[in-house]
């Protein structure tokens, strides 16, 4: 019996660990979002997150971007060419790439490439007392150091999704027009005809901008509130990486339901 | 609008403070001078860097009042919280030095938040504040290139960047090689006079301490056990001071950690 009463107080005891976390994640995200508007006017130190977050993130996007196209130029045209549709393959990628896989993939390689260093650097500022210090100067963390690496996380996404895709069909065209032997103009022509900017393209930036939003905010979050501790900001660095992916998702089925359920 | 004697830079009345459950103050009295350099000491964990963490209004008081150059700090907004800590220089006990930006950079830091001046400007500030800690000459250094003594006195050049009214020490000998306890001990008594600024330091180095402060309080218990001048701590028989002064591991602060008894203990299945 009070084995039962044992697990049952973990049990609510985790919940509440978790309802609590949740609330102070909240609050700091509303208190963040006070700030958004101080920071935006001071560029340099936004540009500087930007280039450590997006321009650093480059390398990795283009590349995934490329393989991620010519793997699905390899497996749609088997596919295509069953139905003697060949052709569509521009299409196909085009559109998986603009409305999914950029905006999904690019959010996934940058929690791991990016949101996780976000969440060391801000954990090991807080460790070392450099945040306290800053406060001490009355100069508050938050638009000084926080604030810049959210907003270079929302800027950065859409941009590098955009990137990744662009990539993502040059593989594919290398793939499909160069080695397979696709007609060229009917490549480039049918993915003009059927990819649409608001419904495609414009769709697709927006959930890169939601990815970034959420990606942004949980890995300064956990920076933030990371134990001063060695295994505190390991831990916390993994919760980033895992939390993100998982958001991001989540997040995706959501907005993709909500964007195509009227088109079929 | 708070009846204080003039010349009085920070008043502590009757402030308790304890986390979760753990008090670590039961109601300090504390009053420092403008002007007046006060060392705070006691055993560790003993509510130190907490009483300073409650002079900068960085953690809030339970109970009692905290006023610190007119301002009743615990009640004050974030405005005029920043308003007061850009009279408040504080001296972190590992320096806390921005590793992302050089020495240079870490000094103009106040400069650039907090002023409107032109970097034209801010370079000779800058390097009168680098001179006086004598190191001008490792302005393009990265705070991972400098040692543990350095790095405190680039610390303390931006520390007292802004020419603060009150400077905070917590622990600004720990870690230092004698020389460097010896420098920043000399930084401290001379910025102290040049600036007329009032300094309270948190500190186990009893022999610096005896040599700087005017004044020196004793914690324990979360209160203030004793309050006297450096000379009588030398002479004094209160147990608990003189084991602190001679380094006595065992005596009014127990050397064990409260545990059941051993024996029995080291009997148990």
């Amino acid at each position: 019996m009070t084995r039962l009463f044992a697990a049952i107080e973990t049990l609510g005891q985790s919940v509440t660990r978790r309802v609590d976390r949740l609330g102070l994640a909240a609050r700091f995200s509303g208190a963040l979002f006070l700030v958004l508007w101080i920071c935006i006017r001071r560029t340099t130190l936004i540009i500087r997150e930007l280039y450590f977050s997006g321009v650093r993130s480059l390398s990795i996007i283009a590349v995934s971007g490329l393989f991620v196209g010519m793997v699905l130029a390899v497996q749609g045209y088997e596919v295509l060419q069953r139905y003697g549709s060949g052709e569509s393959l521009g299409v196909i990628v085009a559109l998986s790439l603009v409305r999914e896989l950029g905006p999904v993939v690019t959010a996934l390689l940058f929690a791991g490439r990016a949101s996780s260093a976000v969440t060391a650097e801000i954990g090991l500022m807080r460790a070392t007392e450099q945040l306290a210090a800053m406060d001490m100067m009355a100069v508050d963390p938050l638009s000084r150091v926080i604030a810049p690496r959210f907003l270079a996380a929302i800027l950065s996404m859409p941009l590098l999704a955009a990137i990744f895709s662009t990539a993502g069909i040059f593989g594919a065209w290398i793939i499909g027009v160069q080695l397979i032997g696709i007609d060229d103009g009917a490549f480039w022509s049918q993915m003009q005809a059927s990819v649409d900017v608001r419904i495609d393209v414009l769709d697709g930036l927006l959930k890169s901008v939601v990815f970034g939003t959420a990606v942004g905010l949980i890995s300064v979050f956990e920076g933030y509130f990371a134990a001063p501790t060695a295994e505190g900001i390991s831990s916390a660095t993994t919760r980033t990486v895992v939390i993100s992916s998982l958001s991001v998702l989540l997040l995706d089925l959501v907005l993709t339901v909500m964007m195509f359920r009227g088109l079929s | 609008m708070f009846p204080l004697e003039p010349n009085l830079m920070i008043d502590l009345k009757d402030v308790r403070f304890s986390y979760a459950d753990r008090p670590i103050l039961n109601g300090i009295d504390l009053s420092v001078r403008k002007g007046e350099i006060i060392a705070i000491m006691g055993g560790s964990g003993g509510g130190k860097t907490t009483l300073l963490g409650l002079i900068a209004g960085r953690l809030k008081p339970s109970s009692g009042s905290v006023i610190v150059d007119g301002l009743n700090v615990p009640k004050l907004g974030k405005s005029e919280l920043y308003g007061l800590r850009r009279r408040i220089g504080m001296l972190f006990q590992f320096g806390a030095l921005f590793t992302d930006l050089t020495v240079f950079d870490n000094v103009a830091f106040p400069y650039r938040e907090q002023t409107d001046l032109p970097e034209a400007m801010i370079r000779p500030l800058v390097l009168m504040k680098l001179e006086a800690v004598g190191l001008r000459g490792a302005q393009g250094l990265m705070p991972s290139e400098l040692s543990g003594g350095m790095a405190r006195r680039v610390a303390l050049a931006r520390a007292v960047a802004l020419d603060p009214a009150v400077m905070l020490y917590d622990e600004p000998f720990t870690g230092l090689d004698p020389i460097s306890v010896g420098i920043i001990g000399r930084l401290i008594k001379r910025l102290n006079q040049a600036l007329g600024m009032t300094s309270v330091i948190v500190t186990h180095d009893l022999n610096e301490t005896l040599r700087l402060a005017d004044r020196v309080i004793v914690l324990s218990g979360g209160k203030v056990h004793r309050d006297m001048a450096p000379d009588d701590i030398r002479e004094t028989t209160d147990p608990f001071i003189r084991q602190f002064a001679d380094g006595l591991p065992d005596g009014p602060v127990p050397f064990h950690y409260p545990a059941k008894d051993y024996l029995s203990e080291l009997l148990e299945a």
